[in-house]
């Protein structure tokens, strides 16, 4: 074969693979235009007011195609499938408490994504604005509305990388304060100071006391519960296994997602409710594997995301392990209860 | 450029093998670079492009698009690192099997890789993710050995260290430009993760394609340059082994393979590739450490491995020219001095603007000193039929050691902390380096002559 011949034969299956390439790019930029199509059937959504005060209103991203499209939408907490109110902020996830609410946004850039924390106000103007070091996963607000927290993946920078990290940053909304990782917190491990290279935090819930919060810590391949001080910058573990802590409103138990032996790799975990007097784990009536940060609708529903249709679907199952799972409100994602 | 124009004036250039190689590239000493390695480097470009574009969104992908949790994902990396070891041998002795198998293992190794790129469009769960992306690995595996020996045997001895770094420079740039093409794709869409994946697997194809239309599978017999440059005797016997392959030449078994280590010269280098390596501490610790000392903000924490790979690339090419003029093995070391100075100015109180800027420039021109230097270097002391083999032995050897130095390093990490724990890795690497310029090889590059097993 001449040079000449190979550098035809190259050139020709260049040509084919540029249109193939180039034909896989356009379809799926053309994925834009149906998603803004309302589709028959899914729930009605139109614009509005939408306010972080209005007691017995959920406030959650909806994730319905059509114009309003990962927007933050309002819908009475007892009519949660109802027709959606949207308020035109775009989020990835969102967390509110009394009148405080966090939105994590993907900001894309001319290269590409960055991510942002927003504080909004009770009427969701933006208050103040953080960076996010990555892909956004968990948010929280706590019950004063004082401090925020949200968790970030990083890495994925080596070649067929698959070691992740994450971050869990902590702002103090009245002063502007940013704990950027928790990682700086001193960390006491079955009794004793621990340090490791390979520390994790994620998924931090705050108690009402604007000090305390719980979290998950994993260190060497298992995960901790972790209660945290804010003052003395220390966290403690209580318990193994557990991940994506929610703490109820009374402050004495945990809604977790729990790793359980048997179930398949990527679907391990089952939602359990931990007593935080008695340490008595409660497997809660959900038989599918959840991958959520629970919240706690009332003192004995829990809500959470399954995956779904559309990206994601709420459920509800109560508290204490009795009763069935139930879908609440499809397209949805990421909800707070307002009180 | 100056290194390119001195070396003609090189006091240390043979005469005789000089001689032998100037009427071939006179005249343009500066295209002295084999076609063949342009063809593999192009080869090496065009596919990290495309393997780093898979990278770069996989995170993305993972948790955005499919909703995964990536944590304890890697909990297979340490089992998966021995398997890859394996296949890395297995392909540096296929290769060697004769009738020019270099070229279709390394094509084989990049086939596989480019087949799981449509792959992870059919995936949507970890396992499946997992086992793909171990195939892509086991390919990368598959090809590093035969395509470095490729790249070996197509240059003449004295510009061996020059082939490499183009090489390893053409395949940095292609590391550095994938990220930049997966996120334009995902600007210009919606969740364009097909798309990557699609664009990723044709770009792939592309570069199985210029492997097999433009590497030679055959050698094309580096005739004209003696085996062993220095000593005018050892030319002509040289010159006329090569014209009767097969008859006394070693033959490829792994016998032979693993024989190679019983040849002095070699072992002593992979003595010390694994003494350097046990001390060499990985990327993610070095930024890690960097963004700990300095509080680099998270944002900018993605961008540290990138001023590695720039300063890889800048530096690849003067520093294989510098090699093949200075000696393979010095360089080599140097390299190791360079990542001891990044380590030491990890551990000053120094906190200048310029301490990342310093510590990545030499964190990469670690990597420009050592990764297509020790393979010129390995390549001096491994016998044609045996190349592919004796490179993946060194090149194994390597891995594994660096593999155990990163769990002993988090391991001291997690008992004593990170800053005592760096003041262990810097010692054993003062100590290491120190014990390898004492093992150093009298006289740098003769291979004896095949198939007399030396040592």
């Amino acid at each position: 074969m001449t040079v000449r011949t190979r550098i035809l034969i190259l050139l020709g299956a260049v040509a084919v693979l540029a249109a193939v390439g180039l034909a896989s790019v356009l379809h799926a930029s053309a994925r834009a235009d149906r998603r803004d199509h309302t589709q028959a059937g899914g729930p009605r959504v139109t614009s509005g007011k939408v306010t972080l005060t209005g007691p017995g209103r959920m406030v959650f991203r909806n994730m319905a195609w059509g114009p309003h499209r990962d927007e933050l939408t309002t819908v009475p907490a007892t009519d949660p499938a109802g027709p959606r109110t949207a308020s035109g902020v775009k989020c990835l996830r969102f967390y509110a408490g009394s009148g405080t609410g966090v939105c994590l946004q993907a900001v894309h850039g001319a290269v590409s994504d960055t991510y942002r924390a927003l504080i909004l106000d009770s009427r969701l103007r933006t208050r103040d604005r953080y960076d996010v070091p990555g892909i956004p996963s968990r948010a929280r607000v706590s019950p004063t509305g004082r401090y925020a927290a949200w968790t970030a993946f990083v890495g994925g920078d080596s070649y067929a990388g698959t070691n992740f990290s994450t971050r869990a940053a902590i702002v103090d909304t009245r002063t502007g304060r940013l704990i950027p990782s928790l990682e700086a917190f001193r960390i006491v491990k079955d009794g004793r100071p621990y340090r490791a290279a390979d520390v994790n935090f994620w998924g931090v819930t705050f108690a009402g006391d604007d000090r305390t919060f719980y979290a998950t810590l994993a260190t060497g391949g298992h995960t901790y519960l972790v209660r945290g001080d804010l003052h003395a910058r220390t966290v403690t573990t209580l318990h193994t296994n557990v991940e994506c802590p929610s703490l109820s409103p009374d402050g004495t138990r945990i809604a977790y997602k729990k790793r359980v032996a048997g179930l398949p790799k990527d679907a391990p975990w089952h939602l359990y409710v931990l007593d935080l007097r008695t340490m008595r784990e409660t497997p809660l009536a959900e038989s599918r594997s959840v991958d959520d940060q629970a919240v706690w609708k009332d003192a004995r529903t829990i809500v959470y995301a399954l995956p779904g249709d559309y990206g994601a679907d709420l459920y509800e199952v109560p508290a204490d392990g009795s009763g069935r799972a139930r879908r609440i409100s499809t397209a949805a994602v990421s909800p707070a209860y307002l009180h | 450029m100056y290194v390119a124009d001195s070396r003609a004036s090189s006091p240390d250039a043979p005469a005789s093998a000089e001689g032998a190689v100037r009427p071939v590239v006179a005249g343009r000493r500066r295209a002295a670079v084999a076609p063949t390695v342009l063809a593999l480097g192009t080869v090496s470009l065009i596919t990290d492009v495309s393997s780093e574009m898979v990278t770069a969104v996989l995170p993305l992908y993972l948790v955005a698009g499919l909703g995964l949790s990536p944590l304890g994902f890697g909990l297979l990396d340490g089992i998966y690192n021995g398997f890859s070891a394996l296949v890395r041998l297995a392909g540096g002795h296929l290769a060697d099997r004769g009738g020019g198998r270099h070229k279709w293992v390394a094509g084989l190794g990049y086939g596989i890789s480019a087949l799981c790129k449509p792959l992870l469009l059919l995936a949507h769960s970890l396992t499946p993710i997992g086992l793909i992306l171990a195939a892509d690995r086991t390919g990368k595996g598959l090809r590093t050995a035969p395509r470095d020996a490729l790249i070996s045997l197509s240059s003449t001895p004295e510009t061996r260290g020059r082939s490499f770094g183009v090489h390893r420079a053409m395949d940095t740039a292609g590391a550095l430009l994938g990220p930049l093409a997966a996120f334009l794709i995902l600007r210009a869409t919606v969740d364009g993760y097909d798309a990557v994946f699609t664009v990723s697997f044709c770009v792939a194809v592309t570069g199985v394609l210029v492997l097999v239309l433009f590497v030679p599978g055959k050698r094309v017999p580096v005739a004209q340059t003696p085996e062993a440059p220095q000593g005018s005797e050892d030319g002509p016997a040289q010159a006329d082994a090569a014209a009767r392959p097969a008859t006394d030449a070693v033959r490829p078994t792994l016998r032979a393979a693993l024989a190679l280590l019983r040849r002095r010269d070699l072992r002593r280098l992979t003595i010390c590739a694994l003494l350097l390596g046990l001390a060499t501490v990985s990327d993610s610790f070095i930024y890690l450490l960097l963004q700990r000392r300095l509080g680099v903000p998270d944002r900018w924490f993605a961008l540290l491995p990138l001023g590695t790979a720039a300063a890889f690339l800048l530096l690849a090419v003067p520093l294989g020219r510098l090699a093949d003029r200075a000696g393979r093995w010095r360089v080599f070391l140097a390299g190791h001095g360079s990542l001891l100075l990044a380590y030491a100015l990890l551990l000053t109180s120094w906190h200048g603007t310029a301490l990342p800027y310093a510590v990545l420039t030499l964190h990469g021109g670690f990597y420009a000193a050592t990764d297509g230097v020790l393979m010129a270097a390995a390549s001096d002391r491994v016998p044609e039929e045996l190349r592919s083999s004796g490179l993946a032995v060194v090149q194994t050897g390597q891995a594994l050691a660096r593999f155990a130095c990163s769990l002993l390093f988090g391991a001291a990490w997690t008992l004593w902390g990170d800053r005592t724990a760096l003041v262990a890795a810097t010692a054993a690497l003062a100590a290491c380096a120190a014990f390898s310029y004492t093992l150093r090889p009298k006289n740098p590059t003769p291979l004896r002559p095949k198939g007399t097993a030396t040592g």
